[in-house]
């Protein structure tokens, strides 16, 4: 198991109360600082290069062929998850699952600790899922695990992410991949 | 017309032509009416695109649902539909907002009360509808006056609040509001109340945009959840062991889930300041010692008190509050940091906005808080309530 995070057993004190916001536009965040996305996406990707067990978690809406957009995005998230050696665990739908999850297969927004814990996932990558389930993971998360979380959002990004940036959409997947490809190289990774 | 805002002329059903918020609140040349609130609100939601109303218009509330209805004959609004009562009108709003329609009701006093648990639903289901809260008293016997004792109910719902003071606030805050709601990191009812029968059947001078333009739709796909769906939670409500089950994740997918929805509220303060022009509003001397907070048409007398005052040589100054939920701390904290003697008038016997106020300023704020004058049940304020008790509180001779 994982150690706990800085709120312990309780989502709260949640970024929102302890004064983050989510980016404006053009911004990223990585823990409490406002940055340009580049310098996140650099930062996030030193981060899972050089973490334990760095997975990506794709939610619904890159899971399903439902837009051109989906399709484009799924394919480079699967070149995303080679160029960082992450593993990559669906989150393929939003329901509790019950008496319990399989952890090594799914990651569920209302039990994702146990997922993280029984895989000792060190930094994870959100992406493609919907906001509101993203920001009750994440929460959960952010209290339960000392798991470095990045929320990489389509709409506005996640305050209770440790790294998040917004407004991604294909194209900005791509720029993040031929980021990460150079610190790869630079990390020799 | 000349629209510099608008990237391209697309119409609504109704032929109005689609433009930013910002393009109708800021920079759309306007005209002057003269209409009661209720008139008003037809007015703004006129220009909101509105796909869905529901609607228990019961008399004597005030007429807004009502022409609302009249919208919808007239072919602004998508559809109309009366509900058996109120709580069935919140429920088949949030029914109409889950399947991705923008979504107005109005309603006030024992009626909020009797749709209660929809409003916590609501926000539980990230829906961005609007409620036009006019405000009136709860009580028995029954009243139909001014008072807004409802709010004290509404505080704690997870809906965002705002208050507006007059017709032109209503019809401005009524726009702006559906625009922050709707903000995919937002995504959260929204309920503008606005004091009944002192603004809702009140004639008033107001300044109106053409009502050839209008928001543009919705887009329910911009949205933190996926529109409606039943096998998941929040759709999938009583059936579901998320609900039932007690056990440790349970427990804890329920407290993140409420926190989210809070963290939501607390998200829409940077385009509240844009639309709203401040959480705020100051009136008066800067470094008044005697300060005034309100909300809606108690802060208009406070202002009058204010003016009374001045004329007097006493400085003083009003603080009003635009947001409820979110409650504005820093700008409450930052503009009475200058005060000793703090007044906090209401419409309502228990003073549930003195409650916030002395809550959010509670060792932060030397100053002496006084939630009076309170009157209910249907009294005005005359300024001069709100003068005797800044005497009865303040020695003016010792330079207060």
């Amino acid at each position: 198991m994982a150690n706990l995070g800085p709120a312990h057993y309780a989502p709260y004190p949640v970024a929102t109360y302890d004064g983050l916001l989510t980016p404006p536009e053009g911004k990223a965040m990585l823990l409490t600082e406002m940055v340009d996305e580049e310098v996140a996406m650099r930062e996030i990707a030193r981060v899972m290069l050089t973490s334990e067990n760095a997975t990506i978690f794709p939610g619904p809406q890159v899971l399903y062929a439902w837009s051109e957009e989906a399709k484009k995005k799924a394919t480079l998230i699967k070149e995303m998850a080679e160029v960082l050696n992450a593993k990559m665990i669906p989150m393929y739908d939003y329901r509790p699952k019950y008496p319990k999850i399989d952890p090594e297969v799914e990651i569920n927004p209302n039990h994702p600790n146990l997922t993280i814990w029984h895989n000792d996932i060190k930094a994870a990558i959100f992406i493609g899922v919907h906001c509101h389930y993203a920001n009750v993971a994440l929460k959960i998360v952010r209290s339960e695990t000392d798991c470095y979380t990045v929320g990489m959002c389509a709409l506005s990004g996640h305050e209770d992410a440790m790294a998040t940036i917004r407004d991604q959409h294909a194209e900005d997947v791509a720029k993040f991949i031929a980021i990460a490809k150079e610190v790869k190289q630079e990390l020799g990774k | 017309m000349t629209m510099k805002n608008t990237e391209m002329e697309e119409k609504n059903w109704s032929g109005q032509t689609m433009v930013s918020t910002d393009y109708i609140l800021f920079e759309a040349p306007r005209t002057k009416h003269f209409m009661t609130g209720s008139e008003v609100l037809k007015e703004a939601m006129k220009r909101c695109t509105v796909d869905a109303s529901v609607s228990y218009p019961i008399t004597p509330q005030s007429e807004a649902a009502h022409l609302i209805g009249e919208l919808w004959a007239e072919g602004y609004v998508g559809t109309y539909f009366r509900g058996e009562n109120e709580f069935g009108v919140m429920s088949e709003v949030a029914g109409c907002a889950m399947a991705g329609a923008r979504t107005v009701t109005t309603t006030s006093g024992p009626g909020t009360l009797r749709a209660m648990e929809n409003f916590p639903m609501w926000s539980g289901t990230r829906i961005p509808c609007q409620l036009i809260l006019m405000a009136r008293g709860i009580n028995s016997p029954l009243t139909i006056q001014p008072d807004n004792l409802e709010v004290s109910f509404l505080l704690e719902t997870g809906c965002m609040i705002w208050y507006a003071e007059n017709v032109q606030e209503l019809f401005d805050m009524s726009i702006a509001a559906f625009t922050v709601a709707e903000m995919p990191d937002v995504h959260v009812p929204i309920i503008t109340a606005v004091d009944g029968f002192f603004v809702s059947h009140t004639r008033e001078s107001v300044m109106l945009p053409d009502d050839n333009i209008a928001l543009k739709r919705y887009d329910p796909y911009a949205a933190p959840l996926p529109p409606i769906d039943s096998e998941m939670p929040p759709g999938r409500f009583l059936r579901d062991p998320f609900v039932m089950k007690s056990n440790y994740i349970s427990y804890a997918t329920h407290a993140s889930w409420q926190w989210e929805v809070r963290s939501a509220v607390e998200r829409s303060v940077p385009y509240a300041k844009h639309y709203l022009e401040g959480l705020v509003h100051i009136t008066g001397d800067e470094d008044a010692e005697i300060v005034f907070v309100a909300c809606g048409t108690a802060s208009h007398q406070a202002k009058e008190a204010n003016r009374e005052l001045t004329k007097m040589g006493i400085k003083s100054k009003v603080v009003k509050l635009r947001t409820i939920r979110p409650f504005p701390h820093k700008e409450l904290l930052e503009a009475t940091k200058s005060a000793k003697h703090i007044f906090v008038p209401e419409f309502n016997v228990v003073g549930w906005l003195d409650k916030e106020v002395t809550q959010s300023l509670y060792s932060k704020s030397e100053a002496k808080i006084v939630g009076r004058p309170r009157v209910a049940g249907g009294m005005s304020m005359p300024v001069e309530a709100i003068l005797r008790e800044v005497f009865e509180n303040v020695d003016v001779k010792k330079g207060a």
